[in-house]
């Protein structure tokens, strides 16, 4: 079992015809995701990689059952790619496009929550369960099949990290990059429930940031409602306040959203937090 | 992206909220003639200006020159006046408080209310605050300003103009793409009237596009942090001597939190994002060198950024500013055996791991 994506995953890469839809779409094929079709307005007809490239999503959807999208487009036209695909009919929708206004991020997850549609992101490196499928830029090499559930917020750290579990002997059953902006269609939250009904994950790593308050909400829900054992590593301990750190929601803003709040309210939910993100594989043997 | 007192009053005004009648200037004798009993403040993108002598009551054109005068020009907390707002001074009976700003547990707006205006809002019990967040399916409706009228204890007459003040901020925020409106205080002057006695309207910057008219104004930040945007760097100067180049803000903030761990400190937080292009890691190397650290530690996972890339653009930089800093250079991902190869002759330290790279440059940073 896998959280998010499966092995049944039938895959749109949505701006397929950009630098890095092409890319990717190929480096996601090899991974083992069936990518079966991709959009990109005003070039229908091409293929990519021989991935037949449609004008919309929904002749995309007609054409080949796809039941979820990566999105690859640019900010300015990312909202309209998103709805599309929420128009479409599509179940999951993986955004990586960052800097997305705030604005439309809102307007985006309001739409897709509603509908009970999974978005992952934005501004996020997407999904993999090694052996299965991802969908999304994070590095195919670092994987290993296991038992670790990953959730994080961030992208290259949490290769670092999913790096070190798997070096370590441990491995991932699915690792889901949720994305580092304030308004995220999925949460720590959403995902710990995702894991603690997997069967194949028996434990969790949660990776956090300063900002927001979305690590001390993930601290209550595992203290009332996950059972399996999770650690932690908490990026940001020493972040000035008021600086925005690379991330839209990486900031310390008036006293709140530091990482002693967060790690404490984590140490009182019971979760190991590791003070390296190297450390997190030890915590793992410990737990 | 925020705005200036007057600009931000400009964006109130467009949307219909009354504000007091003013104007800006930029040298006191621009004042040829004011509208009776004035206050004179001090444009800055910092609170507190009031008690740091930022804000001077004129009650005719000579005081309004020498408010001005003494204005502008002033450091307040590190900022410079460059400009001061000469406004009409209000007969205040009540200052209340309104402001939107982004709702993220919620992932909608939140409205925030209180009868308690003119102060810090942080400052405000809970208990005295209101929290609407604002489902962006349901959007702003009558029922929701009735309980902010309710809430801010308001008489009957001032209720219809209040309701219409809440609905015009929230559609100010969405239309301008304002990631934080607020009005404090809400002014009701004595003889009855709601005005907009100070204002803060935060743009969100990645909604620029959107609003090509404001990528000309100014933002708090350090001249070497400016420079960091027209580039596309996330780049924030800190207080100790490492500069800390890395990809993904993430990594770039465990890489900083490793060095403490080591009894090193940061000077520099220098994110790349993900970049495949030489070009723009060669001028963030270049930028690195202005801040002066004593050491450089680059820390790369490569992905979308590729591992070659990023050598070509530091031996790059090294090469054309002849940089003499110690560069302690752990390097991962996609094609880093070509990438060390690359670096190998060009004298850096190289490390294997995060925590061993954290640990040399902190070790280099305390020789």
């Amino acid at each position: 079992m896998a959280v998010v994506i499966d092995s049944r995953t039938r895959l749109i890469v949505q701006g397929i015809t950009g630098y890095q839809g092409q890319f990717h779409a190929q480096a996601m094929r090899e991974f083992g995701t069936e990518v079966v079709a991709g959009t990109s307005p005003g070039k229908g007809g091409q293929t990519v990689h021989d991935i037949p490239v449609f004008e919309t999503v929904r002749e995309a959807v007609a054409e080949t059952h796809a039941n979820t999208s990566c999105i690859f487009v640019p900010a300015p036209f990312c909202s309209d790619a998103a709805l599309e695909a929420i128009d479409a009919g599509l179940k999951t929708i993986v955004i990586i496009t960052e800097h997305l206004p705030v604005h439309d991020a809102i307007h985006v997850v309001s739409v897709a929550r509603a509908r009970r549609i999974t978005v992952i992101g934005p501004n996020c490196p997407g999904v993999a369960a090694p052996g299965r499928a991802k969908v999304g830029i994070l590095p195919s090499k670092i994987f290993k099949e296991g038992d670790v559930g990953v959730v994080s917020k961030s992208g290259t750290l949490t290769y670092e990290i999913v790096n070190a579990i798997s070096e370590s002997g441990h491995g991932q059953s699915t690792c889901v990059g949720i994305g580092g902006d304030r308004v995220s269609g999925t949460d720590f939250i959403d995902i710990l429930d995702l894991f603690e009904r997997d069967k194949q994950t028996k434990k969790i790593a949660l990776v956090g940031e300063i900002g927001g308050t979305a690590e001390e909400e993930a601290a209550a829900h595992i203290r009332t409602s996950i059972k399996k054992p999770v650690v932690a590593y908490i990026a940001g301990r020493t972040a000035p306040p008021g600086k925005r750190m690379g991330h839209a929601g990486a900031i310390i803003a008036r006293g709140r959203g530091t990482a002693e709040s967060k790690i404490k309210a984590l140490e009182e939910a019971g979760v190991k937090v590791a003070r390296l993100p190297t450390d997190v594989p030890s915590l793992l043997n410990e737990v | 992206m925020k705005l200036f007192e007057y600009r931000a009053k400009a964006v109130l005004m467009k949307h219909g909220i009354p504000v007091p009648e003013g104007f800006v200037v930029t040298s006191a004798d621009q004042i040829r003639r004011i509208s009776g009993p004035s206050m004179v403040k001090a444009q800055v993108l910092i609170g507190g200006r009031g008690k740091a002598g930022g804000i001077k009551p004129a009650d005719n054109v000579e005081e309004a020159k020498k408010a001005a005068g003494a204005i502008i020009g002033m450091n307040i907390k590190g900022y410079i006046a460059k400009e001061a707002l000469i406004e009409r001074r209000l007969e205040v009976a009540k200052e209340l408080y309104l402001g939107i700003t982004i709702d993220r547990s919620h992932r909608c707006l939140l409205l925030m209310a209180s009868p308690d205006g003119g102060m810090d809002i942080e400052s405000v019990p809970e208990e005295r605050i209101l929290m609407l967040p604002i489902d962006p399916l349901i959007g702003f409706q009558p029922f929701m300003s009735r309980r902010v009228v309710a809430f801010m204890g308001l008489p009957k007459e001032q209720q219809p103009e209040c309701s219409r003040i809440c609905e015009r901020l929230v559609q100010l925020a969405i239309q301008e793409d304002a990631e934080l409106a607020e009005i404090n205080p809400l002014v009701v002057t004595k003889d009855g009237k709601l005005v907009a006695g100070d204002a803060k309207v935060t743009i969100d910057s990645d909604a620029l596009f959107r609003h090509p008219e404001l990528e000309k104004f100014e933002e708090d930040l350090t001249p070497l942090e400016a420079k960091a945007k027209r580039l596309d760097i996330a780049f924030v100067q800190l207080d100790g001597n490492i500069g800390v180049i890395a990809n993904g803000a993430g990594l770039t903030m465990a890489t900083l939190d490793s060095i403490n761990t080591f009894g090193g400190k940061a000077g520099v937080f220098l994110d790349l994002g993900g970049t495949d292009d030489p070009e723009k890691v060669k001028r963030a190397m270049i930028l690195m060198k202005e801040a002066n650290p004593k050491v450089v530690l680059l820390n790369i996972f490569g992905g979308i950024t590729k591992c070659d890339t990023v050598a070509k653009g530091v031996l790059e930089a090294i090469d054309e500013e002849k940089i003499k800093t110690p560069i302690v250079a752990r390097i991962k991902g996609v094609n880093e055996e070509v990438a060390r190869e690359m670096l190998k002759n060009a004298g850096m330290i190289p490390a294997s791991g995060l925590s061993e790279a954290a640990e040399l440059a902190s070790k280099e940073s305390l020789r």
